[in-house]
């Protein structure tokens, strides 16, 4: 008899489970569809690939697109030798000390920060003190420090996976520390350090609060023409025409198709990484 | 050369390569080490036999100073390999590594190619010319007596070999960069018995160009490859001598308890 009820709630718990994990997945696949739905009709080649007219309210998004990729780029420069650096120095070479418990500490409290202070922050220093301006540099730079931590944490873990056994062989047969990093430690971890630094860099990609302050212009129907230079970016160009724009309830196409192709340039990202850690899984095996 | 009071079966005129005297080892604050004294002989097989947790491997690991990864190690009293200090500030650990191989209990190959492999040593330490590092890895394979199983798959993935094959691909890999002195610890313990046997054999090859230290847990495999044997128990040496001495006829009650089983 007492088995028979610790069934019915293994059953009921089971079955709660259930029910939350298919209200996440409805979720997600609601924001799709809609997006996809109400998208797709305005998705044509010329949206892609032409300047917007009439502050957006018609003609394409192809600044947007070449804006956010810039930003991306730009990140990713910034970012990535940033982030393996530190993340190397943690692994690697960091005792257990209170200074890089203070370090550690710092890392965890930067992911906590909101992204409109990250904006704000890039405005004081970027944009103002070192005179950078409203620019692809200044919104890199502010977009980079937002994702350092997510690289960090990701290239640690990745590094950490590497098992002791090709550490100790490179040291005993005479491998200095960098040596033994360099050909036995970072080989083995790139994949994993690329991946997880690109889905972070695809989230900060979809970011508007950073840019705002830093990098995006309301409506430049040109391209830039050095890092100096403002672009229109797609999470921006999306805030305006939906919030901010006289025309908002008209232009509801052009709002779902920015939206649609900001999400397929993040997918893409994540697509990239996975394709990475794919190939490089099949290369080192152990 | 060789103290007869400490030693009184060893030859008198055997050259020792390795000196250690009073050494302690500590991790953190445990004392893992207590007042080791021990002379190894050049070209000779010394077993450091003893049951687990007794400090021999930490011992082993002293001695190309591979504990210097453990953080808050420390190691006190002095070690000298051919009459030099290993642990003074100027030691090149580098060198030092060199000249001291390693071979670990689980085999380690890197997820690279077998030639890779055993190039590895070679190429960090400079060597460059492809036909140099090819005469090398040749030369390494054949005295690990893996050649003939791998020569025609050179290029192929050393995580392919078997566990016995791994482990001979990791001693070539150690003898690539020129030891004089072998370190293993407890090579064969992962192993089923016929790789076992192969690796016995091999010591028993290496030992007339090589000074070997290894550590095992088996007693059997002591004796049959080892020359002199060690018997530590609660990181102190309780006894050195020559195997067969060890092995029939021990000075101490503890080292004949623990050869004959009564515990360990």
């Amino acid at each position: 008899m007492k088995t028979k009820t610790n069934n019915t709630a293994d059953t009921l718990i089971l079955l709660a489970l259930r029910l939350i994990t298919y209200a996440i997945v409805l979720v997600i696949g609601y924001i799709l569809f809609d997006i996809v739905k109400n998208g797709a009709s305005a998705l044509n080649w010329q949206f892609v690939s032409s300047f917007p007219r009439r502050s957006g309210a018609a003609g394409g998004i192809f600044p947007a697109i070449v804006g956010t990729l810039y930003l991306v780029v730009g990140t990713i420069a910034v970012s990535l030798p940033l982030g393996i650096g530190g993340a190397i120095y943690l692994a690697e070479y960091a005792d257990q000390g209170r200074f890089n418990t203070t370090i550690r500490l710092a890392i965890v409290t930067l992911a906590g920060v909101p992204s409109i202070v990250f904006g704000l922050f890039g405005l004081g220093i970027f944009v103002l003190f070192c005179g950078f301006g409203p620019s692809i540099l200044a919104g890199s730079l502010t977009l980079a420090c937002m994702v350092l931590p997510t690289i960090i944490v990701a290239s640690e873990e990745s590094l950490r996976a590497v098992p002791k056994g090709f550490r100790d062989a490179s040291l005993a047969l005479g491998a200095t520390k960098w040596e033994m990093i360099r050909t036995n430690i970072l080989p083995y971890s790139l994949s994993g350090m690329i991946t997880g630094s690109i889905l972070g860099i695809g989230r900060a990609a979809g970011e508007t609060a950073p840019i705002l302050l830093t990098v995006a212009a309301f409506f430049l129907p040109r391209l830039p023409k050095s890092i100096f230079d403002q672009v229109m970016a797609l999470p921006y160009h999306l805030y305006i025409l939906a919030t901010q724009h006289p025309e908002a309830d008209r232009i509801r196409p052009m709002q779902y198709g920015t939206a649609l192709i900001l999400l397929l340039l993040v997918l893409g990202l994540s697509l990239g990484a996975i394709l990475i850690r794919t190939h490089f899984r099949k290369k080192f095996r152990w | 050369m060789v103290e007869q009071s400490l030693y009184p079966n060893y030859p008198q005129d055997l050259e020792m390569v390795i000196t250690a005297s009073q050494v302690d080892f500590f991790y953190g604050a445990t004392q893992a080490l207590f007042d080791i004294s021990l002379l190894i002989p050049a070209k000779h097989v010394t077993a450091l036999i003893g049951p687990s947790g007794c400090g021999k491997s930490t011992f082993l690991r002293c001695l190309n100073r591979m504990n210097d990864t453990i953080p808050h190690s420390r190691v006190e009293g002095e070690i000298s390999i051919n009459q030099k200090d290993i642990y003074t500030p100027d030691t090149d650990v580098v060198e030092l590594r060199k000249e001291v191989g390693m071979v670990f209990q689980k085999s380690n190959p890197f997820p690279k190619s077998i030639f890779d492999n055993v190039a590895y040593g070679p190429r960090i330490h400079g060597e460059k010319d492809p036909r140099r590092l090819a005469e090398i890895v040749e030369q390494s394979l054949q005295q690990a007596a893996i050649w003939d199983e791998v020569k025609d798959r050179l290029h192929a993935n050393a995580m392919g070999l078997s566990g016995g094959q791994q482990q001979r691909l990791c001693i070539a890999r150690a003898l690539a960069v020129g030891p004089k002195i072998l370190l293993m610890d407890e090579p064969a313990s992962a192993l089923d018995p016929k790789s076992t046997m192969r690796i016995e054999d091999l010591i028993g090859e290496l030992r007339t160009n090589y000074t070997i230290v290894i550590v095992t847990h088996n007693m059997q495999q002591a004796a049959r490859v080892s020359d002199y044997t060690a018997f530590f128990y609660e990181g102190r040496l309780i006894e050195c001598d020559a195997t067969p001495k060890i092995f029939t006829n021990p000075r101490q009650k503890q080292t004949e308890d623990y050869i004959t089983g009564r515990f360990g």
